[in-house]
């Protein structure tokens, strides 16, 4: 732990009187309070787009650990955030699983199946990768609406499931339950993902992302830690998607078009590869910018989240994270110089 | 014996569809190294710029040249105004960018010219002599009109000056400078040659497949996939790429798996021969070297 | 009475009426009724958004000419990208945050059977839906949702009766589109044929709207040896499928899905000779068919369309689609006399008796009652000429399951 932080020589900075590090405790502790109390203040409508953006950051950091970290391209995660909502949806609706054992089981499916297919993706690099994993999320809906797995996934038609209702005697609504329920996993994602990519496991991922042939001469297993990386990314996105499904109470086939994967990657860049926190700006931007671009044009809407995002990333090539670290590091450069 | 050669023709005539497309995916991957996500859409707008033209009664032919010029200034314009500041922006900021671009060209042709399919006149005469049941004279033209603009842009890079100082530009920014290469002015005219080639690519597909907004969306995926297939570094590889996967793809759903699971099996086995040849059929293999 | 008591009591009163206007007939105050929408503005599925904003168009219309019992509509619209899972969000909104009367004509099947379970749970009317599917008309289970236009299925029974009347021995092939419309149509010949089923239909093929074109399926469905087509396909690609047809030399009877009848988007770009002969059956005028050029109740809807949608594309049927769906809003609204709660918006909806739209086939007309809610269930059996579709055969009543 102290070794990682000698990679920041401002951690050891005073700043009021606290360490940055401190700080930053501090902060994340207040969001999550905040997180903790907003479900009691704002509309239940309100709520749901919170829930949203909560599951979308799952799903991002998923994303983000693969292409953020580790360098591999997928256009194609909204497969496995399919998958992942239509294991919970399928176990609901046929088996007397309760809700919340349906999250890891689905959260599993991907891991395997997320390892199975970074497999052969292990050959393919940049474009090519890009390419078998965009086919995958073409295909995906295809597979779906199969007609011999109708008997599972309901065909065109999907699954109507029904919102998990919250533990008895908790004197709170459904969606304030299902908003909790998210935030738990959420928490429990982020701790999990930190630990993964702070210490040895996450260096070794920057390492192939940055040089690959170095990190394979060093005696790092490239091929091992790859596919090890996209079962894990999947089994994040999974989750989310598990996630989602039991908010929209709804899947179907359409749900998981080629634009989801598309939005997916959007999420990433737009809030910050390599970004535990940048994840959370992108999920509100993909959440959020659509329908602030409806409001504005029905004739067009679609011009102007594209102009959105080209502003966003004229604006910061890198990033929310990007563009927060960039100040952060004036920062510390005004404090290290001295109050003037 | 009839029906298998009636789907191998029409795969072909799909495939000279994708093939024109993943020619224009590889001049701007030649001459910039990137993939340009909405090139389908830039060759749809020209497209619907040259449909605009034939309404208001101009001749084809003259509509098709004023066309080519409009994609050509689209291209480099699009080039030096959104895509230029980016250059030293990651890659993935790159690919946000192309895929904003693709939702805003997308948008304005619907809002600007409606989301009804439109036919588009074939400038082949449809009684032709080289026009039959199975490859109707337009199909064969396309195909012919693909092959030209292949020969063309084998032509240029391998032979004239200014196809080799594009190579180099993109192959190696920072020599070709120094060499006297106009490294910005490349960038810039390949952009400008892509948009060309695309803008033919959707002229010559609008007659078969109708012209609407989403005309060339996901024949960009198969043209990507036909590009890949068959080398992106490489023109004539792209466009044999991209007669395999029309091919590919009407025999996987007429004999293989039926037409439900049509493209999944065409993209599975697509991606199956890039895990046994990770640069393409006929793309060449780059030897790293530590 | 002081000024000051009768102050407190006005209030008092107030306080006491005006829950009771909320909590009875939430979404209607006194000037304005509120309806929400979900419509597919951005997405694949965006030209439908021109059935949203014609009918935008159309309530701007009413609101100018005084509104409903002195109230003016509010129609707010919103874009769900055809995901359902954006409809969810986008209902709730619509829903919790708008507080909107009820909704009318969302589009789509995926997009309104996400809703389905909660708008009915929550008893508000989910009304005339802009989708063909057959389940809208369930009004036992889900007593709060109607469909409008005719289902799929039933067209599709319609044409499978007239092959078993006309053409007993018929070897039938079907095109349809891989999702929940395409296979409705397989559905309904299935109603019709039963066990004769696996007998005449000698092949199905199925595309994709991500496919460039139907030739191999064609070729395919060719080889079989049929000589009767189905085709369930939108415009672009049922263009596609009769120019295939006739280029292959194949001369198959050929029935078409109402969904692609237009003359502008469908016929003219096939090649109107290569179409003669092809059957199909309607409810409702195409915009682009000669036969009604002089028609009093298409003009009607083309001044509509000069004034409120000046420079729209006056070929796409979904503006007339519409302004026949809107009127019949307007008409549930007028009977509920002034009384907008949820209940009674329901009761009139479910009360409609012989309503006559200008855009629809004389002899069409709108019913529903506490037991139908198929607002539309006839339709007449036309052929095109090579120039204009010609209706034969009588007004046919769908069975409308």
């Amino acid at each position: 732990m102290a070794t990682l932080d000698t990679s920041r020589p401002a951690a050891a900075e005073l700043f009021a009187g606290l360490s940055l590090r401190t700080w930053k405790l501090v902060g994340l502790a207040a969001v999550l309070v905040a997180a903790c109390i907003l479900p009691f203040v704002i509309s239940s409508y309100q709520l749901l787009l919170a829930t949203q953006v909560i599951v979308y950051a799952v799903a991002l950091l998923g994303l983000n650990i693969l292409t953020g970290y580790n360098g591999q391209f997928s256009l194609g995660h909204g497969a496995f955030y399919a998958i992942g909502a239509y294991t919970t949806a399928i176990l609901l609706d046929k088996t007397g699983i309760p809700y919340w054992a349906t999250i890891p089981a689905a959260g599993m499916i991907c891991l395997v199946m997320g390892f199975l297919f970074g497999l052969p993706a292990l050959r393919l690099e940049g474009h090519y990768l890009a390419l078998a994993t965009f086919a995958l999320a073409f295909a995906m809906p295809q597979l779906l609406k199969f007609k011999d797995f109708d008997f599972l996934t309901g065909g065109v038609q999907g699954i109507v499931i029904t919102a998990p209702d919250p533990p008895a005697g908790l004197p709170i609504r459904a969606d304030q339950w299902l908003y909790f329920f998210c935030l738990l996993w959420t928490v429990l994602l982020f701790l999990l993902g930190w630990n993964l990519l702070r210490g040895r496991t996450g260096r070794a991922l920057v390492a192939i992302r940055d040089h690959p042939l170095a990190a394979a001469t060093m005696g790092i297993d490239t091929a091992r830690y790859k596919s090890f990386t996209f079962g894990v990314s999947a089994m994040y996105t999974g989750i989310a998607g598990a996630l989602g499904a039991l908010l929209a109470q709804f899947v179907s086939p359409d749900s998981f078009d080629l634009f989801l994967s598309i939005r997916f990657l959007v999420g990433i860049v737009v809030g910050g590869l390599a970004s535990m926190g940048g994840v959370f700006f992108g999920a509100i931007f993909i959440e959020f910018v659509p329908n602030i671009a409806d409001q504005l044009s029905k004739a067009a809407p679609q011009a102007l989240y594209g102009g959105v995002l080209i502003a966003c990333m004229y604006v910061m090539p890198s990033g929310v994270a990007g563009l927060v670290r960039g100040i952060g590091l004036r920062l510390k450069r005004w404090t290290a110089a001295g109050p003037p | 014996m009839q029906a298998l050669l009636h789907q191998v023709l029409s795969g072909l005539a799909n495939g000279g569809i994708y093939a024109s497309v993943a020619l224009a995916l590889v001049m701007i991957y030649q001459s910039t190294h990137h993939v340009n996500f909405a090139q389908g859409e830039m060759a749809t707008f020209s497209t619907y710029i040259a449909w605009q033209m034939i309404n208001l009664g101009l001749p084809y032919w003259v509509a098709f040249l004023l066309t080519l010029v409009f994609a050509f200034v689209m291209g480099v314009a699009i080039e030096r105004i959104i895509v230029r500041p980016f250059y030293k922006a990651p890659a993935l900021s790159v690919v946000a960018v192309f895929i904003g671009l693709l939702l805003v060209i997308n948008s304005l042709s619907g809002a600007i010219f409606d989301y009804t399919i439109k036919p588009f006149p074939s400038p082949f005469p449809t009684d032709a002599w080289y026009g039959s049941p199975y490859l109707s004279s337009h199909e064969v033209g396309m195909i012919f009109v693909t092959l030209v603009v292949l020969a063309l842009v084998f032509a240029f890079f391998r032979f004239t000056p200014l196809g080799l100082a594009m190579r180099a530009a993109a192959e190696n920014p920072v020599s070709s400078r120094l060499v006297g290469v106009r490294v910005g002015w490349m960038l810039a005219l390949g952009w400008g040659l892509a948009g060309l080639i695309g803008a033919v690519a959707g002229m010559m597909t609008a007659p078969i497949v109708y012209l609407d907004p989403y005309m060339m969306f996901s024949v960009l995926l198969y043209g990507f996939a036909g590009a890949l297939l068959g080398g992106i570094d490489n023109a004539w590889g792209a466009v044999l790429g991209g007669f395999i996967v029309g091919v590919l793809q009407n025999l996987a759903g007429a004999y293989l798996v039926g037409t439900e699971l049509m493209v999944t099996v065409a993209l599975v086995i697509i991606v199956g021969i890039l895990v046994i040849k990770p640069a393409g059929l006929f793309g060449r293999t780059i030897v790293t070297r530590v | 009475m002081t000024f000051k008591t009768s102050m407190l009591t006005a209030a008092a009163l107030l306080a006491l009426v005006a829950p009771a206007v909320a909590a009875d007939a939430p979404g209607v105050t006194a000037t304005e009724i509120k309806i929400g929408n979900t419509e597919a503005y951005s997405g694949p599925a965006s030209a439908y958004g021109a059935i949203g904003k014609g009918e935008s168009a159309f309530w701007t219309m009413i609101n100018e000419q005084g509104g409903v019992a002195g109230r003016k509509i509010n129609f707010i619209s919103v874009d769900d990208g055809y995901n359902p899972a954006k409809t969810v969000e986008q209902t709730r909104k619509l829903v919790e945050q708008d507080g909107v009367a009820f909704l009318f004509n969302a589009l789509g099947t995926p997009t309104n059977s996400a809703v389905h379970k909660y708008l009915n749970q929550k008893n508000i009317p989910q009304l005339f839906v802009a989708t063909g599917a057959d389940k809208w008309g369930d009004y036992k289970d889900f007593p709060w949702t109607m469909g409008w236009q005719p289902s799929y299925r039933t067209e599709a029974q319609i044409y499978a009766k007239y092959i078993l009347k006309e053409k007993p021995n018929a070897k039938i092939a079907i095109l349809y589109q891989n999702d929940d419309f395409g296979k409705d149509y397989v559905a309904g010949v299935k109603d019709v044929l039963g066990d004769k089923y696996a007998k005449m239909v000698v092949k199905e093929a199925t595309y994709e709207t991500s496919d460039p074109t139907i030739d191999s399926q064609v070729v395919t469905l060719q080889a079989s040896g049929a000589d009767t087509l189905i085709t369930a396909a939108i415009p672009k690609f049922a263009a596609q499928t009769i120019r295939k047809v006739y280029d292959i030399g194949w001369r198959p009877t050929h029935f078409l899905t109402n969904v692609s009848l237009s003359v502008a988007a469908v016929m003219l770009p096939a090649g109107a000779e290569k179409g003669i002969g092809v059957i199909t059956s309607n409810y409702g005028k195409d915009a682009t068919d000669p036969a009604w050029k002089d028609d009093p109740g298409m003009n009607e809807w083309r001044a509509f369309m000069k004034k409120y949608m000046p420079g729209a594309d006056m070929s796409d049927n979904n503006f007339v689609y519409a302004y026949g769906v809107s009127l019949t809003m307007l008409q549930v609204l007028k009977q509920c006399n002034g009384d907008f709660s949820r209940q009674n918006v329901m009761k009139q909806a479910a009360n409609i008796h012989d309503l006559v739209l200008p855009t629809a086939l004389p002899g069409v007309k709108v019913n529903t009652s506490p037991t139908n809610f198929h607002p539309i269930r006839q339709m007449q059996l036309q052929k095109w000429d090579g120039k204009t579709w010609v209706r034969f055969g009588d007004v046919i009543s769908g069975a409308g399951s």
